[in-house]
Order: structure tokens, then sequence, then C-alpha cells
């Protein structure tokens, strides 16, 4: 055995090592999720005092008796609804601002259009435990406490900020020509606007779109903020703070809805990672 | 054949009725509520009445001379920094593992994306699980590998408390240093690295002296993100401990809530919110002059 493929040899264990810890340490509270939600009762409630009950495998046979609970129990199905509700108007919302003023800072402001996106990019950055005490009192004048509409009317304070920063980008990797040549075929500026802009901002709106699902999925501080009625909640804000009965956390269903309200977002995550990581840096790292 | 122009074609007047709404959404729903908040930490409002009374710094005083406010701001910076340094050594090891190609390095990058995607609360609660006082799997798998021997009361005890809010904020943020850092090394100069290997350098050489500094903006990128999402996060704090025992592990934002929504004393509400600023206005900062004067993994 030579020296080299000793030396390659524990590299790639060395990877292997560092990538198992990783994963362990990234996916363990999942793998917990995914036990919790499908085993029986008496395999979950023993004491991690005794040293020869394996938590991590199934020692009974799985069950769906959680699921049943959290679908037919709780207030699980209405949550969801909210946040579907919810995330409908938030999207619209966003993409009728958003994409129209990405387009006009990348095609028709100048400088000063330049520095209005950076500012609006910057107010992305005040968070919502910053204003809750503000909206708090805002949303009570209105009279929205308890009301959805409270989450439709500030979730897009969110949403448009990056967005608008995510189209304005898309928009100036477009070439020009496109709609050059349309200006020259006749259309006007407004007319490019109707018929062949819309066309060039597709991808752009379905990554603000999805963008918005994973921002209203996600969100807990408003809602924490706005909802005290169990039955207006969303899953973010239900799951971890309506399903704990006095002292007494339902476990098992707890995680079976965390893990079902998190595979969504892990593929959308997956898939659009790096545009994500575009919008949310200035566009100063390109995934 | 050239059409005659309208008002259509006057690109400023069209482009600032497209920015409009976007800036009035903004302008109403951030900037006046953000003044608002400025407003009340002057004075004594609570939630019940819609008086506003002027008391000038007397909330500042107060909270100031508060030992729980001081503590839960302490918390606070040791919390964003600890998780920061966590999170940034974990995103430079993913980024060294994942930027080879390997089989299953898909489902691995799925799978370390996880806490990302994953919605705080539910990160949170999932990870009050783990940390349970009776079941917690963790006790049990280092009692089982030895490394433990009496017991853990992690959510119990101020200072493993700490530690477990410092751990799962540092999962929580890791997976988008990651991903910031693998876009930065595909920006490093091939060359260069080629070059390092020549000269005989072996690994952490390498990546210690000639590809740590190349990253850097990158990674300041990484750590600012991670600063203003740590240090204004409420869900981790509040459902891992709820900023206790007897209050030893607030920070800003649970202590902002506490007071000015479960306390209904909007006044100190805010006053504590406004020390969120400091580190919001510091990532701003260097967030403008990054943009400006380094030129962050273009391609």
């Amino acid at each position: 055995m030579s020296a080299a493929w000793l030396r390659t040899a524990s590299r790639a264990a060395g990877r292997y090592g560092v990538l198992l810890a990783l994963v362990a340490f990234a996916g363990a509270p999942f793998y917990w999720m995914l036990l919790t939600a499908i085993k029986q009762n008496r395999d979950l409630y023993v004491g991690a005092y005794e040293r020869t009950h394996v938590p991590w495998i199934l020692n009974d046979p799985p069950t769906l008796e959680h699921l049943r609970l959290l679908f037919t129990g709780t207030d699980f199905p209405r949550w969801a609804l909210n946040s579907f509700l919810v995330l409908i108007a938030v999207a619209l919302i966003t993409v009728v601002v958003a994409v129209p003023a990405g387009y006009s800072l990348a095609r028709l402001s100048g400088r000063w259009g330049e520095r209005l996106g950076v500012g609006l990019f910057f107010t992305y950055l005040i968070p919502p435990t910053l204003l809750f005490v503000a909206f708090a009192r805002l949303v009570s004048a209105l009279r929205l406490e308890n009301s959805l509409l409270s989450l439709v009317l500030v979730y897009p304070t969110m949403t448009i900020p990056f967005c608008t920063w995510l189209v304005m980008g898309f928009v100036r990797s477009v070439p020009w020509d496109i709609e050059e040549q349309a200006m020259v075929d006749g259309w006007s500026r407004f007319g490019v606007l109707l018929h062949v802009a819309p066309r060039l901002v597709v991808p752009a709106v379905l990554t603000a779109v999805m963008f918005a699902f994973t921002l209203v999925i996600q969100e807990f501080v408003y809602a924490l903020t706005f909802i005290s009625s169990v039955k207006q909640m969303t899953v973010s804000l239900g799951v971890p703070v309506a399903l704990v009965r006095g002292d007494v956390y339902h476990w098992g269903a707890l995680m079976a809805a965390a893990l079902l309200t998190s595979l969504p977002l892990a593929i959308v995550y997956n898939a659009f990672a790096d545009r994500f990581i575009e919008g949310l840096t200035l566009g100063a790292v390109k995934g | 054949m050239m059409r005659r122009a309208t008002l259509a074609d006057r690109p400023g007047g069209l482009g600032a009725l497209l920015l409009a709404p976007a800036l009035l959404y903004v302008f109403l729903l951030v900037g006046v509520p953000f003044v608002l908040v400025i407003l009340l930490s002057f004075s004594d409002s609570t939630a019940g009445s819609l008086t506003f009374h002027w008391v000038g710094f007397e909330q500042y005083a107060r909270i100031l001379a508060d030992p729980v406010f001081r503590r839960a701001a302490w918390n606070t910076v040791l919390v964003t920094l600890g998780s920061q340094a966590l999170a940034i050594v974990l995103a430079t090891a993913a980024a060294q593992v994942l930027r080879s190609a390997f089989r299953g390095r898909r489902l691995a990058r799925f799978v370390l994306l996880l806490p990302w995607a994953v919605p705080v609360s539910l990160g949170a609660i999932a990870w009050t699980w783990l940390f349970d006082s009776t079941f917690s799997v963790i006790n049990w798998t280092l009692r089982a590998v030895g490394l433990l021997h009496g017991w853990l009361y992690w959510l119990g005890d101020p200072t493993l408390a700490l530690v477990a809010i410092v751990l799962v904020q540092a999962w929580r943020m890791f997976p988008f240093a990651t991903l910031i850092v693998l876009a930065g090394m595909t920006t490093l100069p091939q060359e260069m690295l080629e070059a390092s290997v020549v000269d005989g350098a072996g690994f952490w050489r390498r990546l210690l002296e000639v590809e740590l500094p190349l990253l850097s903006p990158v990674l300041v990128v990484a750590v600012l993100f991670g600063i203003a999402n740590v240090a204004t996060d409420l869900g981790v704090v509040y459902l891992l401990t709820g900023g206790g025992p007897a209050n030893t592990t607030q920070v800003l934002p649970t202590l902002a809530f506490q007071r000015g929504i479960l306390g209904a004393d909007l006044g100190q509400g805010a006053a504590v919110a406004v020390f969120m600023l400091p580190f919001l206005i510091v990532v701003a900062v260097a967030m403008l002059w990054l943009a400006r004067h380094a030129e962050v993994g273009r391609r």
C-alpha cells in the first residue's frame, strides 16, 4: 500500500465523517419528528433513563393514531385552510405590487431608481419583533384583532421589498433587445409593458410566489401578536401554541404536523435556494 | 414609420406610476409603524387605551435600571455571536464537503437545507421535545455512548438553556451560510488554488491561508444575515424556554413581547425593542459598505 493511497483513503473517510456528523446534526430533529409521529405512545413515553429502551428505532409496530388525532381531533385542518387563504391573498398582493415596481426599477428609472431600490431592500431588514408593538396598536385601532385580514395586510411588508428586488435583478439580466424590438415594431412603452414585459418576468413571478408561500407558512411573530383565537390561527402558530392542552403536549400529533408542514417547504427551498440567496443578499452572492 | 410619442413613452412618469404602490405600501406599513415604535418608547401608552402621553426618557431609564433587561441585552449579544461563530464553522465544513461531487450529494444537500426550510416555530418545538426533561433522546444518546452519567435538565438550567438556544440558532442558520459559502467557492480563482497545491500546501494550509481569506467577504455576508436574523428572533427562545427559568434566558425580542404584548405595556415593550436597532444598523451599514467596495462572489 502506497502512502498516496493511504492519504486519499483517509481524506475520503474524513470527508464522509464530517458529512455524516453534519447530516446528523441537521437531520436528527426531522428523523425524530418522523419517529414520534408514527410511534405508539407506550413506545414513545418511556423515560430516557431506560438505557435498554432504544428511542431511535421503532420498538413497537408503527401507528397512524397520531395522524388521525391531528386531522380529526384538532384544529389542524382549519389552520391549514387559514394558512392557504392568507397565502393566496398575500401572493396576489405581492405580485400585483412588486412585479411592476421591480420592472420599473430595472428599466424605467435611472439613478434615483437605484437608490430607491436599495432603500426598499433595507426595509426588508426591519424585523417583525421591532414593529410588533406598533402593529398591536394599529391592528386594534383597525379592529382587525383575531382576523386573518391583519396577516394579509402585514405580510406583504415582508414579501414586497424582497420580491421587488428579485424582479429587478431578474429583468436586468434579460437583454433589452426584446422590448426594444417591440418598440421599433410600433408598441408604445405602455404597450410593451402590457404585452411584452409580462412574458419576460414569468420566472421571477414564480420565484416571488414561492417566496410568499414560504414566508406565510413560516411566519410566527405577527401571527402570535395578532391572533389569540384558536380557530383563526395559521399552521406555524397553531401547531406549537395550541396543540398543547394545559401542560400536556400531544407530541405525536405535534411532530406529525411539523413534519407535514416542513416537507413542502423543504422541496420549495431545495428548488429555489439559489434564487432566494441571490435576492436575499442584494444580488451580491450569485447562487 | 415612427409613431408619435405619447405620455406612455415617457419612462420617468410611467416608472414612478409603477413604483408608487410598492413605495406607498412599505411607507404606510413599515415606515409609519417604525416611527410609531420610536414614539411609543417615549410614552406610557398601554394596550387598553388609545391615549398618548409623552414621558420623555422615563421608559429607557426604567429598563436600563432593570436587571432583567440587562440580562436580556447581554443574552442577545451572547446568543447572536455564539450561534454565528458556530454556524460559520459548520457552514465552512459543509461547503468543503459539498463542493466536490460524490454519490448522495443531492440527498446530503437536501438534508442540510432542511433546518433553513422548516418554520422557526416548528423547528423550535421539535427541539423542545428533543430537550425534554424526561424523554430527551439527547440525554439517552449521551448516556448510551458513556459521555453522560447523571442527567442534564437542558431547559431548566440557565447555562444549559443558553447553550441549547445557541445550538438551535446555529442549527437554523448554518444551511443558509453553507449556500452562501458554496456560491462564493465557485468564484474562487482556480489558478490560485492549483498554484497552492503545486507549492505543496496541504488541506489545512490551503483552507486557512488561501481560501478563507478569499472567501472572507462572502463569510461576512453570511454572518451579517445571521446577526440580523438571530438578534431579532422571537420564536426559538419563546418556545424553548419562554425566557425562563426565572427570566435568565430572556432576549430582547422575548422581553419586548412579554412587556409590550402580554403585559400590555406598549411603552416598555417599544423601549426594549428599540435596543435591537444597533444590531440592525451595524448590519445595514456593513452590507452597504460591502455592496459598494467588495465584489462579493460576482462572476
